[in-house]
């Protein structure tokens, strides 16, 4: 018993899939492909009693077409169709002028600059805290055990006794917001800045020590360049936090403006599309800003020589 | 800390302690001190200490300097409860608070800078230094909130936080167990159960997992507590609503984790079970979960605190009657702060209790991992 | 859901059910189901149903117990261990074809102790995993004791060495040695003995409960050699195993593996660069050359088999390596 010729035969089906471009995109335009088209066959399911009780309420005469067109067209639906939300997005954006309280852009701004003066005092404590860490070491043995405890302890939990507080103090607007997103990012990048300013290689330090180096030349010249990759990593996760941080400290006072407050409104007044709106204006506030971040981290590693 | 820094720090604790005694110690009447006499004998005994640790050194100075200010943050305690000195403490009382500070931050630095032999003993270390320095910080944040008459609507003392914790344990059991057990439970097996199978469902099918893989990093960094009010118009007001709000906040890093772990098994083993003719299923079982578990349990750590985050705050978007977040938002509203911080104690503990287990679990199970053997 | 043997006759698997009754038959019909992935021992067959069950198809491949496998006589058409018959490997890479294979051909019979020697990139890694079905070839043919490649894999015909040890680190090294006979379906109590039998082959005794990172690099890859040992393969390939090890312990390891094959006699493939090792341990040394992959000369050995080191020193002993070094510089693989 003996095998043939085991030649490969050469494709020819197939050879667009071999183009590195489809390939690399196929998979995920495939599963998001799919997964909008459960959307709106969720969509048909989750709104069919609703509007069938519509029209029976009404007492017209309806047809299975009428149903299927009401379930994608519904006022206050169970689960808004994709196009709907999409043209809710672009009422909101597109049909206010950018300054007027119903528009998603002012919305968004507000958030945003809450988001973003937080994210900027975060990062500064944090960076801070973690040099003195990294340089003390009674600091790093009496302080370091309580910022991991901190992690483990929902601190979102301590959105509305901040506002309270800040508000008795005479504190409104956007300081509060700005100070809740500052302390939520600051301590994962703490964290994040000690393993990274604690990740030199060792044989790097020991060639400093040859050198007589003072602590502040291995500082600049060794271990904050080997902390630039953690730096990012925090950078990202901290910036969504405070994302989050802005729109739940939006919560409490029942904000007038604001992703929060939008959300909040809407679950009140039963305007589903308003919360879904308002919740795609959050997922792409969070994603640009990611991306920013993303670009940040792109243009420095190639100063530094990092691989394109 | 040199020696010398060490024993001048003790000598201005002396000082201290010993110019309270002649300092005005409240900004109303005069005190007399025959009225209490325990407090001037603290003092003393409290300034004997620090002296007589100022003058031995090493680590009998640094137990002559705790009890020196126990002594001292007795002393404190004792006059707040007089109400003429709570609320308008003057130069004399500061003065005993500066000097217990200096001399708990100067034996907290004494001890940070051991580095003894036994492993025992540097373990004890380990835990006392963050313990002891936590603890001076709850000193000072009680004694200038009594001391200076903070109002309790802007930060409570830690004393008030605790006797209504004490006094409220069972309307704090029943947040415990709607937010808890209920909420975060529940939708934490289910989220987390439910990433790990379509994590193994996309390893097995490579075109799965590259589609998958960018959708999962997307979406975990979005703000997936906005999801709340939807949840509470599917599912009700009461937990469910909670419980499905946790189960997709923690789908999304597990899926990520875990995929990013069943693909960690190096070449050479995937060959060796190659050539052992084994099946997928055997191979997933021996070589892919095993090698995924570290990637596992980080997730599961994040999905720990993530989980208790996300709970607590969809109960800010309505909840019928009990549950951390509600009682938090309800008696913020009220203005009954010592509440808020007895329902974030409570918070605090449960976070740390969970993590801590999962902790526990993932060191039983992925000893054998080259992080732990550093 | 019980997928019935597909390979038997229709009326075979009535006139069972009807004989031993359907409540017995269909859990025997899957378990069946598993045995037709060839020699799983362990199976409760029964001796007489044993001939209704042989399947169709080669030779080669007789289901049943793996232990009336290893007593069965070894047909004389299959004496060769590996028959090569011009097999080429080209694969494409972004600047081009690369041959890694250029129709090599070899015959292996039992019982040898096979030495591939050449520089990096001369096909000899390439070779082996071709061998163990690892990677396919472009073209040529190839059996491995009488079967295909593949069939060789599928009914675990030999064990394979890497260069590293590839122990699994969250399990203990009888577990790691139990390994391949979990997946194989031996009983356990076979799996305890054979462990230990192995173990002790390697002297390694003692280290059951130890993980694979309290052990040294020697040791670890002798557990990893006893592993592939644990389910009696007919060959076993290894591929460069000592070359992560210093001189002294590969010199041991040496020794030890020469005692090991001469107390099994299985046919052993060995990937090697350095020469002195490929002369100390092998009946035939493979020289190759690389670019394209080829088979520049075969050289046969014949030292005694109770050989130690000292054989190093002697003038045969030097004649061979420098019949290997020309060998390689003919291959060109001295050059830039």
């Amino acid at each position: 018993m003996t095998n043939s010729a085991l030649a490969l035969p050469e494709p020819v089906a197939g050879a667009l899939k071999r183009r590195p471009l489809v390939q690399r995109y196929a998979p995920i335009a495939t599963i998001v492909l799919v997964l909008i088209a459960v959307w709106y066959v969720a969509a048909v399911l989750m709104n069919l009693s609703l509007v069938r009780d519509g029209f029976e309420r009404e007492e017209t005469p309806y047809t299975v077409s009428d149903l299927l067109a009401g379930t994608m067209s519904a006022e206050r639906p169970l689960l808004p169709a994709p196009h709907q939300v999409i043209s809710g997005f672009a009422d909101s954006v597109f049909g206010y002028s950018p300054m007027a309280p119903r528009s998603l852009v002012y919305h968004s701004a507000v958030t945003l600059s809450a988001t973003l003066l937080g994210f900027a005092l975060g990062a500064l404590l944090g960076i801070a805290l973690a040099l003195m860490i990294v340089h003390s070491r009674v600091l790093a043995k009496s302080l370091l055990p309580w910022i991991i405890c901190s992690q483990m302890v929902p601190i979102l939990a301590l959105a509305p006794i901040f506002i309270v507080a800040l508000g008795a103090m005479g504190l409104q607007g956007l300081l509060p917001k700005a100070i809740i997103s500052a302390y939520l990012c600051f301590f994962p990048i703490a964290i994040g800045m000690v393993k990274g300013l604690n990740a030199s290689d060792p044989m790097q330090l020991d060639l400093m020590r040859t050198w007589s180096a003072t602590p502040r030349q291995v500082l600049s010249k060794l271990r904050w360049p080997s902390a630039i990759p953690f730096l990012f990593a925090s950078l990202k996760v901290a910036i969504s936090i405070s994302l989050i941080g802005a729109i739940v400290a939006e919560l409490p006072t029942g904000g007038e403006a604001g992703i929060g407050a939008r959300l909040l409104a809407g679950s009140y007044y039963g305007q589903t599309i308003q919360i879904w709106t308002a919740l795609l204006a959050a997922a792409l506030l969070a994603s640009g800003l990611i991306g920013l971040v993303d670009i940040a981290e792109k243009i420095t590693g190639l100063r530094m020589g990092a691989r394109p | 800390m040199n020696p010398r820094q060490l024993r001048l720090g003790f000598i201005l604790a002396t000082a201290g302690m010993l110019l309270a005694l002649v300092l005005p110690v409240s900004g109303e009447a005069a005190v007399s001190w025959s009225a209490r006499p325990i407090a001037p004998a603290l003092m003393l005994a409290a300034a004997l200490l620090f002296a007589t640790s100022a003058w031995s050194g090493g680590s009998k100075a640094v137990a002559l300097g705790l009890a020196g200010a126990l002594c001292g943050a007795a002393t404190t305690l004792v006059m707040l409860a007089d109400p003429a000195i709570a609320g308008s403490a003057a130069a004399g009382f500061w003065a005993i608070v500066l000097a217990v500070w200096l001399a708990a931050a100067l034996c907290v630095m004494q001890l940070a800078t051991i580095r003894p032999r036994a492993e025992l003993v540097r373990r004890a270390l380990d835990l006392a230094v963050p313990l002891l320095f936590g603890a001076v910080v709850f000193y000072l944040w009680e004694v200038v909130v009594r001391g200076f008459g903070v109002s309790p609507v802007i930060m409570p003392a830690p004393s008030a936080a605790a006797a209504r914790f004490a006094a409220s344990l069972p309307i704090l059991g029943g947040d415990f167990v709607q937010t808890f057990v209920r909420g975060v439970l529940i939708g934490y097996v289910i989220g987390c159960g439910a990433g790990l199978l379509v994590a193994i469902v996309a390893q097995r099918f490579e075109f799965l997992g590259r589609g998958l893989l960018p959708l999962g990093n997307f979406f975990s960094a979005l703000p997936l507590v906005g999801v709340a009010p939807i949840m509470v118009m599917w599912f009700g007001f009461d937990w469910p609503s909670k419980a499905a709000v946790v189960t997709l906040v923690t789908f999304f890093p597990m899926l990520v984790n875990a995929l990013a772990g069943l693909s960690s098994a190096g070449h050479m083993e995937r060959d060796l079970m190659r050539s052992y003719g084994a099946d997928h299923r055997q191979t997933l079982i021996k070589l892919y979960l095993p090698a995924a578990l570290p990637f596992i349990f980080n997730a599961l750590k994040i999905n720990a605190t993530l989980a208790l985050i996300g709970a607590i705050v969809a109960e800010f978007f309505g909840t019928p009657t009990q549950g951390i977040g509600f009682r938090i938002s309800t008696e913020a509203g009220r203005m009954a702060i010592d509440m808020v911080w007895a329902e974030i104690a409570l918070a605090a503990i449960a976070g740390m209790a969970f993590y801590g287990l999962v902790a526990l679990a993932e060191r039983a199970t992925t000893f054998w991992h080259p992080s732990y053997r550093t | 859901m019980v997928v019935l043997p597909i390979n038997i006759p229709r009326c075979a698997n009535i006139v069972r059910a009807n004989r031993i009754g359907v409540c017995e038959y269909l859990p025997m019909a899957s378990q069946m189901r598993r045995s037709l992935k060839p020699d799983r021992p362990g199976d409760t067959l029964l001796a007489d149903e044993r001939e209704l069950f042989v399947a169709r198809i080669e030779p080669g491949r007789i289901m049943g117990n793996k232990a009336d496998a290893a007593r069965e006589p070894v047909p004389t058409s299959h004496r060769l261990a590996v028959d090569v018959r011009n097999v080429s490997l080209t694969f494409a890479t972004g600047d081009g074809k690369v041959e890694a294979l250029s129709n090599v051909s070899l015959q292996i019979a039992d019982g040898e102790f096979v030495s591939f020697i050449g520089p990096s990139g001369c096909g000899k890694t390439t070779m082996l995993r071709v061998i163990a079905d690892l990677q396919q070839p472009t073209s040529g043919t190839l059996l491995v004791n009488g079967m295909s490649a593949e069939q060789a894999r599928l009914e675990r015909r030999y064990g394979y060495v890497f260069q590293a040890p590839a122990l699994f680190p969250w399990r203990t090294i009888e577990k790691n040695l139990k390994l391949p006979l979990e997946i194989m379906g031996f009983s356990s109590s076979e799996q305890k003995q054979r462990a230990a039998r192995y173990l002790a082959l390697v002297n390694l005794t003692g280290f059951e409960l130890k993980y694979p990172w309290q052990l040294s690099g020697g040791m670890q890859q002798r557990v990893s050699i006893a592993r592939a040992l644990s389910f009696d393969p007919a060959l076993l390939l290894m591929d460069e195993p000592f070359g992560a090890l210093d001189e002294i312990v590969r010199d041991h390891l040496n020794e030890q593996l020469l005692q090991l094959w001469d107390k099994t006699g299985k046919t052993v493939l060995f990937v090697t660069h350095s020469i002195p090792e490929a002369v100390f341990l092998s009946t035939k040394i493979v020289v190759m050359s690389p670019r394209p992959g080829r088979i520049v000369d075969v050289i046969d050995c014949s030292f005694p088999r109770d050989r130690t080191l000292e054989v190093r020193e002697s003038p045969e002993f030097l004649k061979i390596a420098q019949r290997v070094r020309a060998g390689l510089r003919a291959g060109h693989s001295y050059d830039e």
